[in-house]
């Protein structure tokens, strides 16, 4: 009985990491490649959640046919971030850069609230639904397809990074801008390809929860503050890590919200965050 | 006299992560002694003022600074004992003026701002950047930065600075306004150990040389003994 | 900065005929609307200058000060609540708690740098609203009401807006002189020194943690201050409306826009703000169309692309544009150096 309950609890905590890890391997991936964090990273979430939302309401085109589409949308979305804001930052003090992203932030959420009201929607009748049950353990079909695709898209980026010449070569900018920078890497390239990449996959997440999370123009602001936990702990620019450290915080969460109440889950993992930023700040895996 | 080392370093070593970038390193300074430290780049020069200067803590070995023990103190306490430095890469405060700069300095010591600001016209003055104080100092040139750390290193009233390549991209008269520069601060009687590539301008100042190869200092002498030093030869050419 | 274009003499004239322009003009403006308008904007800006030591002198970027705003609404409210202590009292109590809680906070978080500290900053926050939601003590999401009973000075609740009025002109007097006196000694001197080159500051004996506590301690206290004036003027507090996010970014905005790091920016910056709020909020009716947000989100981002000094530096800055202005003098190119 009672293992039965934890074993739902690590399916259900696994389930909702791994989308975690989605959202924060773009965001990693940004500050790895250019010591920039992404203050609007929940944003491009949201807006890949609208994509779905509007794909479906519109042309009833279901969020999972429409995953590519979102994907490259966002992609767009991040490269014109990219080009038109960030790019004018790159040497701008510290304090700028928190402003101009913060300030994208603010901007998103404001468009979002303008032309789609701040009623938070759903997407009925998704394709994939109900519930799938396992032994004893049950779990939303939704969430079981959300969390497979995640999986799928961290590791397509894994596999980008490590076996592809371009990811290489953003691979290596995250690693050692200078040395790359030095080997021929055009920085400001990959720069705009971390941005693309970064927001694609966030976009992404957002598609893939669409059909189960209530769609809002502030939602962003759940998912940055568990993204940022992911990164501080899976190491700052480490994809890897921050694939670990999903897992390990939605493990947390759920864990945490089934043992103290869920009330307090999200208290708990940013607890983790702090305790992460002041015993071991470079995280996991992270660079020193 | 006062014959007891101002500054006394034994066995000094500082290690990053086994990369070991000062090893074993020993010598004494005396007050208002000018010593030279040379060495190839990498060789371990700006690490050892890490360490000086409280900024790193040392692996193993230990400073005594006029006899007490300063090993792995905070560079705070590092100042307010008398050891200044400036940086190889210049660290001005850019949003403030020249003088507003040597003010941060001269506050170590007095915290009144008036006082502040007559004490650093003082030490602008000292290093020839009175007609520059009131320059918001992003807007100084590199050399001027340079000499602004320097007056805002004095400011503090050290009675040890650790100059890091301060003659560094200056044309000859620069290099021989700031070989002039150290000799005054010697005449104030504050010792000063000085990082330099350009042996022009430290040659002909220095009462001693300290080399350091790979972390290691391998020669400790007057400047016409390193210069006929073997191994002094050996590591600069085999660099 | 370049504190001697403006003799001292001239600034001081126009800062009593600032105050006294302040003081009368609710003479002029009568509409009760309209005062409290004007309450608002000083609310901004007296937030805006507390948080600007910290986060624009020190340069130690708060995205979490809601968590002093709600230690000093809810402390000042408690204490009337349980003890029936005054909340002139009350308040600087809350100042107090906020200020322990300061150091508390800020004692392990400021070794993280920037961004860092940014994100601690959220994450306290944020910890402390859930758990005050989740608190039976302070009666959770339902939140507290000041009894409606008395009025007058003693209680400091008031039935027109006017005492209000110069009870928060007064606290904004009382921040703008501290972080005035602040710039003008040599804690100001030290500020600056850590925001530009912490490193170097520490080789001229500047403990760093010191005055960054002091910066955070100081700006907390004030914050409180304003805390506890809300809860006096709307009386009533529940986490959301003094703990929220969404409070701790309009702090930081307020100082942002007007100048991070300047003696009154913050309170132009707040008059920018509370202004596009309550313009969208008319326009666009009252749920928040998101108008005021992209506003100001596009100025932040203009400001912070073109001018890291904020809309006054923006102002100033547009000489830059006009022909024959001199170029930008050397960027920050070395920022993006490699440091030993
Ligand atoms: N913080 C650090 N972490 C890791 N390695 C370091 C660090 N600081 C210095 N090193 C390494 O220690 C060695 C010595 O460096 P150091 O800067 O002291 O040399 P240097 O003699 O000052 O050289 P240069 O003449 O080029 O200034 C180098 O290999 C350097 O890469
Ligand atoms: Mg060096």
């Amino acid at each position: 009985m009672t293992a039965d309950i934890l074993f739902q609890v690590l399916v259900s905590g696994l389930l909702i990491g791994l989308i975690y890890a989605l959202v924060a391997v773009g965001l990693t991936l940004i500050f790895g490649v250019m010591d920039i964090v992404n203050f609007a990273h929940g944003e491009f979430l949201m807006l890949g959640m609208y994509a779905s939302f509007w794909a479906f309401a519109l042309f009833a085109v279901d969020p999972i046919v429409a995953l590519p589409f979102t994907a490259l949308l966002l992609f767009a979305v991040g490269v014109i971030v990219y080009q038109t804001v960030i790019r004018r930052i790159l040497k701008a003090p510290m304090l700028s850069q928190i402003f101009a992203t913060f300030g994208l932030m603010i901007l998103l959420r404001g468009l979002a609230q303008f032309f789609w009201k701040p009623d938070h929607r759903l997407i009925p009748h998704s394709l994939v639904s109900g519930n799938l049950t396992l032994g004893s353990v049950q779990f939303g079909l939704p969430q079981f397809v959300a969390a497979l695709g995640a999986v799928g898209v961290t590791g397509g980026l894994w596999y980008f990074l490590h076996r592809t010449r371009l990811g290489t070569a953003l691979e290596a900018t995250a690693i050692d801008r200078e040395a790359a920078t030095l080997m021929g890497i055009d920085g400001q390239k990959m720069f705009a390809l971390a941005w693309g990449i970064g927001a694609a996959c966030a976009g992404i997440a957002g598609g893939l929860i669409a059909t189960f999370f209530p769609i809002f123009p502030e939602v962003g602001a759940n998912f940055i503050l568990i993204a940022f936990v992911v990164v501080v702990l899976g190491g700052f620019g480490s994809v890897t890590g921050a694939f670990l450290a999903g897992i390990i915080v939605g493990l947390i969460e759920v864990l945490g919200g089934f043992l103290v109440g869920p009330e307090y889950k999200t208290a708990i993992v940013l607890s983790l965050l702090l305790v992460v930023l002041l015993v071991r700040p470079r995280g996991l895996m992270g660079k020193a | 006299m006062n014959t007891a080392p101002l500054l006394a370093v034994d066995g000094l070593g500082k290690a990053f992560d086994g990369l070991v970038a000062n090893r074993d390193i020993s010598f004494k300074i005396h007050h208002a002694e000018i010593v030279g430290l040379i060495g190839p780049n990498g060789a371990g020069k700006t690490t050892l003022f890490n360490c000086l200067a409280g900024f790193y803590t040392p692996t193993t070995g230990r400073i005594a600074f006029e006899g007490r023990d300063i090993t792995g103190s905070s560079p705070e306490s590092a100042a307010a004992l008398g050891i200044a430095r400036t940086f190889q890469i210049v660290r001005v405060f850019h949003s403030m003026t020249a003088r507003e700069n040597v003010m941060v300095g001269a506050m170590l010591r007095d915290k009144r701002v008036r006082e502040a600001r007559k004490r650093a016209d003082a030490e602008l003055a000292f290093v020839g950047l009175s007609h520059r104080a009131d320059v918001p100092a992003s807007d100084l040139t590199v050399s001027e930065q340079k000499r602004l750390e320097v007056a805002r290193a004095l400011a503090t009233d050290p009675k040890l600075i650790l100059l890091d390549e301060v003659m560094a991209g200056l044309n000859p008269t620069e290099v021989r306004e700031a070989s002039q520069l150290v000799h005054r601060i010697h005449q104030r009687g504050i010792a000063s150990i000085i990082v330099e590539h350009v042996m022009e301008g430290i040659m002909p100042i220095a009462h001693r040389m300290l080399v350091l190869d790979y972390g290691a200092k391998i020669a400790d002498g007057t400047p016409a003994e390193i210069a006929e030093n073997p191994a002094v030869i050996a590591a600069y050419l085999g660099d | 900065m370049s504190e001697r274009t403006i003799p001292t003499p001239v600034k001081a004239f126009g800062a009593l005929a600032l105050l006294a322009l302040a003081a009368l003009l609710p003479l002029v403006v009568t509409e009760p609307s309209q005062q409290n308008f004007l309450i608002l904007i000083l609310m901004g800006a007296q937030l805006g200058v507390a948080w600007n030591i910290v986060g624009g002198y020190a340069g130690q970027v708060s995205l979490g000060h809601a968590v002093f705003y709600g230690i000093g609404a809810y402390t000042s409210t408690m204490l009337l609540l349980t003890l029936g202590l005054s909340p002139w009292v009350g308040a600087l109590a809350g100042g107090g708690v906020s200020v322990l809680f300061a150091l508390a906070m800020g004692w392990p978080c400021f070794r993280l740098k920037g961004h860092y500290f940014a994100m601690a900053t959220i994450a306290v926050a944020e910890i402390v609203q859930i758990l005050v939601t989740n608190s039976e003590f302070l009666e959770g999401a339902v939140g507290l009401s000041l009894p409606m009973d008395q009025s007058g000075w003693g209680v400091l609740i008031f039935l027109s807006k006017l005492p209000y009025y110069y009870v928060i002109l007064g606290l904004l007097v009382l921040t703008v002189l501290t972080a005035w006196a602040i710039e003008r000694s040599h804690i100001g001197y030290y500020f600056r020194a850590i925001k530009d080159e912490p490193e170097a500051a520490r080789a001229l004996g500047v403990s760093l943690t010191r005055y960054k506590l002091i910066a955070l301690s100081v700006s907390a206290f004030l914050t409180a201050l304003g805390g506890s004036f809300y809860a006096q003027k709307e009386m009533f507090i529940d986490p959301g409306s003094v703990l929220a996010g969404a409070i701790s970014i309009k702090i930081a905005l307020i100082a942002i826009l007007g100048g991070v790091g300047t003696l009154l920016g913050p309170v132009l910056g707040a008059a920018v703000l509370i202004t596009i709020e309550e313009y969208s909020r008319t326009l666009f009716g009252s749920t928040g169309s998101g108008t005021d947000m992209i506003i100001y989100a596009a100025m932040i981002i203009l400001v912070a692309v073109f001018s890291p000094s904020g809309v006054l530096g923006l102002l100033g800055d547009l000489r830059r544009f006009l022909p024959g202005a001199r170029s930008k003098g050397p960027d920050m190119a070395d920022k993006m150096e490699i440091r030993p």
